[in-house]
């Protein structure tokens, strides 16, 4: 039943990944796989007969309508967003831009769909519209057709105004590309209006950080003056639970969205740390030691109630199962080396999934399938090898090497359209030159969000 | 006589005071006419001797101490501070503060004096103005702090305590033990490699393995605070074994 095991992540996970320069990396990832092997040629033959091949989309830079001075500043960052965002969703083959027809249809009267079907666009799809900057207000009006239908093309036009600046016009790409994205996608919601929660040292210290999803808009949250790590957004996007080194060792501390402040959280004996939500909402696993021993404890978000559900010590780095929310899975080193766990939420049916090495930092997958970690499976001193993210499927335990010899990597967080992971990695060794990355949850497409001195990455659930 | 025993009493604070008191009801004029029925002129019969002497001399604050006191041709005896007493007697006493007993014993031929000094040992009070001037005294200098008492370092992914850290912890205690006034913060510390999450556990059960080892060793765990620092806090940089050792280790601070 091995193919078949194969099949499903393949199927789940590189949807419409048909890139003939996958065919390197996968082969390689599968040649490192412990578990009994799959034939590289299979692999490759799975991506393609999906029968889903990415849509062939073209987009026609905007048509500026207006003669305010701010619409040229504007339209470079909409036009820019927008074929960025198409391209990263990583289910669409753009048209380059440069194999554009000559012309830039600003409304449906002026789209001529022969010229954007023919080759060398060869375009299936086309999005294309104008932008106009009137009295402070940017508006946009965008259009998807359909070039092959050529009786009814329009899939839809949509309308957009804000406040005329160059961030807003990010913003109302990502609103455009996520809706393409819903039409097109099959199913898939697009993520292009997500943020990204990280830590960014500034000086001695660590404060946590908001980013766009694709790494714009970069912007401090908080202000403690702290050393404060792992962020994690609540699946409302109200609140960040995170852990904040007092004088009292690390205490969870929670942070308002809405209110923009620091709310009230109660402080234990020993070392907090490492929260994580469930996605209900309602209740928050976290790891301490205030019964002397590091173990996972669950409260509700206010930190009350709080009650231990492990207790053999040195656990850590819960995340839940955010499909069912009757799961969580965590990092022990209760036998040795730190080791990837599975348990139910209150604590029973235990089920250890990775077989040595040293394993941190989990994320589980919107769908529940899949578990992301850091993993160093050759770990110790002078081990060849190195700290690489890894998906594995929970019912089978069989795992994936999504990055090869790009220097440490941890902190993997899945999009909440569980195709993307964003991690941290560490391209030299120097402490000081972490970075954020995102991928598709296949390994391609890798890109740096952030420059140095940032880290542990949290996506937003919506 | 009343004065003088309510600052016998009540004068725990400053020593000084106490001799200054003392010292006046040394200097304090006879008052003969004061003396009642026995009114008789001071140079008839033989003079009066008399010897004052406590068992032990030095004591510490709360134990007691004995005086003893002989008197020859004395018809009344008064100690300071006790009232009048028979001509030879003992008595107990147990004086908050070093004191400095008076004995005047009168007789027919005049009268005499004898006194004896009882010091008595007073752990530092904790008020402001002590505190301020014995703290360096008490809390040792953090430099000879450093010296007694060394951090302790650990191997690769471990909170096991090695020979040496076994060593240093018998040594910590010790001066400890001589510094009853030093509360130690005992932070927990990792190298950089490995999560930083599960860094903190692991420097957690560092800083509590050099924490058992303290209170094995004899010091009192109300005294000890564990911080876990996890890899948040680098003493070295360099990605070398040398300085990755440097960063695994129990850090002693004196916890203010």
């Amino acid at each position: 039943m091995m193919p078949g095991t194969f099949r499903s992540i393949s199927t789940r996970l590189a949807t419409r990944v048909s890139q003939p320069a996958l065919k390197s990396l996968l082969a390689a990832a599968l040649f490192l796989c412990a578990a009994p092997m799959l034939h590289a040629q299979d692999w490759f033959h799975l991506e393609t007969s999906t029968g889903a091949d990415r849509i062939r989309i073209a987009v026609a830079d905007f048509k500026p309508q207006s003669a305010d001075p701010n619409t040229a500043t504007c339209k470079r960052a909409f036009d820019t967003t927008l074929f960025a965002d198409l391209n990263v969703a990583g289910i669409f083959d753009m048209v380059s831009k440069s194999q554009l027809p000559q012309v830039t249809p600003g409304v449906p009267a002026e789209m001529n769909l022969q010229q954007w079907a023919a080759p060398p666009a060869t375009a299936a799809m086309v999005a294309f519209g104008n932008l106009s900057v009137q009295s402070g207000r940017i508006i946009v009006n965008g259009f998807l057709d359909d070039a092959k239908n050529t009786q009814f093309p329009q899939i839809f036009a949509k309308q957009y105004s804000e406040e005329a600046s160059e961030d807003q016009a990010r913003q109302i790409a990502h609103r455009f590309a996520d809706e393409i994205i819903a039409r097109l996608g099959g199913g898939i919601t697009g993520i292009a209006e997500t943020k990204i929660y990280y830590v960014k040292q500034t000086g001695e210290n660590k404060e946590i950080w908001e980013m766009d999803y694709d790494g714009a808009n970069q912007h401090a949250i908080t202000h403690l003056g702290a050393t404060s790590i792992s962020p994690r957004v609540s699946p409302d996007n109200s609140r960040i639970a995170f852990s904040s080194l007092s004088r009292d060792g690390f205490q969870i501390r929670m942070y308002s969205l809405l209110l923009n402040r620091i709310v009230n959280f109660p402080t234990a004996p020993g070392a907090n740390i490492s929260p994580a939500w469930a996605p209900s909402g309602s209740q928050l696993a976290f790891s301490s030691s205030r019964s002397g021993r590091a173990e996972i404890w669950v409260s509700d978000p206010d930190g009350h109630v709080a009650h231990k559900i492990t207790s053999f010590g040195r656990d850590a780095s819960p995340t839940w199962n955010p499909k069912t929310g009757s799961q969580i899975a965590w990092i022990s080193g209760r036998t040795g080396l730190p080791q990837l766990y599975v348990m139910d939420s209150d604590g029973s049916g235990v089920q250890r999934m990775t077989d040595g090495g040293y394993a941190s930092s989990p994320s589980w997958s919107p769908n529940g399938q899949f578990l992301a970690f850091a993993w160093d499976r050759k770990y110790g001193p002078g081990a060849p090898g190195g700290q690489d993210i890894y998906i594995m499927e929970i019912a089978t335990k069989r795992w994936i090497q999504l990055t090869h010899d790009i220097g440490r990597c941890d902190f993997p967080s899945w999009s909440p359209d569980g195709r993307h992971l964003v991690f941290s990695n560490n391209p030299d060794g120097h402490a000081d030159h972490w970075r954020i990355m995102s991928m598709l949850a296949d390994g391609t497409q890798k890109r740096a969000l952030t420059g140095s001195g940032t880290d542990m990455p949290n996506w937003s659930w919506k | 006589m009343t004065n003088h025993f309510k600052a016998w009493k009540f004068a725990l604070l400053s020593m000084a005071a106490s001799l200054a008191l003392a010292g006046c009801h040394h200097n304090k004029p006879i008052n003969t006419t004061g003396l009642g029925i026995d009114n008789a002129p001071a140079a008839m019969g033989p003079a009066p001797t008399a010897t004052l002497t406590a068992d032990p001399l030095a004591i510490d604050l709360g134990q007691s101490v004995v005086l003893n006191w002989r008197t020859t041709n004395a018809t009344s005896v008064v100690i300071d501070g006790i009232g009048p007493v028979p001509v030879n007697g003992t008595q107990t006493v147990s004086p908050a503060n070093s004191t400095n007993f008076h004995l005047l014993a009168r007789g027919d031929g005049g009268s005499v004096e004898a006194n004896i000094r009882v010091t008595v040992r007073v752990p530092t009070v904790p008020t402001t103005t002590a505190e301020e001037t014995s703290t360096t005294a008490d809390m040792g200098s953090e430099q000879v702090f450093h010296q007694n008492v060394q951090d302790i370092f650990f191997d690769y992914d471990s909170s096991d305590l090695r020979p040496d850290a076994q060593t240093n912890a018998l040594a910590a205690a010790r001066y400890l033990a001589s510094h009853p006034a030093i509360r130690v913060l005992i932070g927990g510390f990792c190298d950089d490699r490995g999560s930083a999450e599960y860094n903190i556990t692991l420097g957690e059960n560092r800083a509590n393995a050099a924490r058992q080892a303290l209170i094995s060793a004899g010091v009192a765990p109300g005294r000890l605070r564990v911080v876990s620092y996890g890899k948040e806090r680098q003493f070295c940089t360099e990605e070398t074994e040398s300085c990755w050792q440097q960063n695994r280790r129990a850090q002693f601070n004196i916890d203010k």
